[in-house]
């Protein structure tokens, strides 16, 4: 089935199997693997990126074709012309990552969460990522950058 | 794991999506939200030939509050916890669930009516929507009837929806101001199935006693289950902790979990009383009652 999605503001066009689940069309067919797959059973959040610039999804939970006609926004899209997003500056600033691997879902959960409600509490940061996994048990840094971004993303 | 081939059909209204039906028969599946069919797709437990996808049927993202609440069948789970409505005491056992069903990236994804036409024996929506009394609409060739939850919810992952047929919108009295209502869950962590959860709404009259009484459990069956033993105690009482207690008890008794990772039948059956209760004494605070 042919397929024009819009990944990173670039459209790809692909012929996919309609069984091509999102994270792997993004992953072998875009050869953008930032998306990462973690458990692979929409239980981890690795897999996090963003339909049509506010819905956080799970790659692993949803078919390729289903984004047909869509915009997806992964992590190979949040930095413009070198310059980190403020998501990404506050991950960096916090230490908000030991080995990086839910990095990439926790940050695109994190610029939905965002999106919905620019001035979160930390509980609600906390229960906003309470669907991503890390397992170097980073959470008190991970909160921390998305203060800091939610502060940075309001005075800009 | 990949899921097995399918045909992806993509209906841009319920009607379009009713067409598919009718040419595909008992091969196709309404792909909604997906967060329980794509999984279980994925684990080759689904195998439809036909996916016919309704998240481009805008018409059914509806989240209506009239004469009754009507809830469409591509309404997100995160926009029942972002209605404003949600907020009042009346609509607490709603507000409840949308909080801790699944997670909250899945919620994002998930619908309401995809979750009991899923009805899996640990499901939360299932369980609200017996306490809360609610209906489907199910639309068939005759067109559409409307189908009480209790018999809506047939056995493990089977519905009265059949063949052709697709349940377009969920429906849920509108309580009065001497209603209110509330959801305990027990999970292992956010976004895992309930190891066991109780849903309970009641109605008070204006002299305190009791006149209707919703009690159901998750995970204490084959599917969401409804304890008439319980309700039945209460109605017509006035709230006490000793009514509190036997109303628990009787859940704990008609409790019939399966042991798995999550805990012995012995335990969850302790929790299906344990959490009866709280929701109980959580309604009676919501309704300002010193039971």
């Amino acid at each position: 089935m042919n397929v024009r999605i819009t990944v990173n503001g670039v459209v790809y066009e692909r012929n996919v199997e309609p069984r091509t689940l999102l994270a792997y069309f993004l992953r072998d067919d875009c050869r953008l693997t930032g998306t990462h797959v973690g458990c692979d059973t929409s239980s981890c959040g690795c897999c996090v990126v963003v339909l049509d610039g506010e819905t956080a999804v799970k790659s692993c939970a949803m078919f390729a074709v289903q984004a047909d006609g869509h915009a997806i926004l992964t992590v190979e899209g949040l930095a413009q012309s070198g310059t980190l997003h403020p998501i990404q500056q506050g991950f960096w600033d916090q230490h908000g990552l030991q080995c990086g691997y839910c990095t990439p879902g926790m940050m695109l959960t994190s610029l939905a969460l965002l999106k919905q409600n620019a001035t979160p509490s930390e509980a609600e940061i906390r229960e906003g990522l309470a669907g991503n996994l890390c397992r170097c048990t980073g959470y008190q840094n991970i909160v921390k950058a998305v203060q800091q971004a939610a502060g940075a993303l309001i005075t800009t | 794991m990949i899921p097995a081939a399918f045909e992806y059909v993509r209906a841009h209204s319920e009607d379009e999506a009713f067409a598919h039906l009718q040419q595909h028969g008992s091969d196709a599946r309404i792909l909604a939200g997906g967060q329980s069919l794509i999984p279980a797709m994925r684990f080759r437990l689904a195998r439809p030939s036909v996916l016919v996808d309704i998240n481009e049927a805008k018409e059914l993202s509806y989240i209506r509050l009239d004469g009754t609440l009507a809830i469409g069948a591509i309404a997100r789970d995160s926009a029942i916890e972002r209605a404003p409505w949600t907020g009042d005491r009346r609509w607490g056992l709603l507000r409840d669930v949308s909080r801790v069903v699944a997670d909250p990236v899945v919620r994002q994804m998930g619908t309401l009516v995809g979750s009991l036409c899923h009805n899996d024996p640990a499901g939360d929506w299932t369980t609200a929507a017996l306490a809360a009394r609610a209906e489907v609409v199910v639309r068939g060739t005759a067109g559409p009837r409307t189908v009480p939850i209790d018999n809506f919810l047939v056995d493990s992952f089977t519905t009265a929806v059949g063949e052709g047929e697709m349940a377009v919108a969920v429906r849920f009295p509108v309580p009065d101001d001497r209603t209110a209502g509330a959801y305990q869950k027990i999970e292992r962590k956010v976004g895992d199935f309930a190891t066991a959860a109780a849903a309970v709404q009641v109605s008070l009259h204006a002299n305190g006693t009791i006149r209707d009484a919703g009690v159901a459990l998750s995970a204490a069956g084959p599917c969401a289950v409804r304890v008439q033993e319980a309700e039945q105690l209460l109605e017509g009482q006035r709230p006490s902790g000793e009514l509190i207690r036997a109303a628990a008890d009787a859940a704990s008794r008609s409790s019939e979990p399966q042991a798995d990772l999550r805990g012995s039948v012995e335990y969850k059956k302790h929790l299906a009383g344990v959490l009866v209760a709280r929701a109980l004494r959580q309604v009676f605070t919501r309704l300002g009652v010193q039971p």
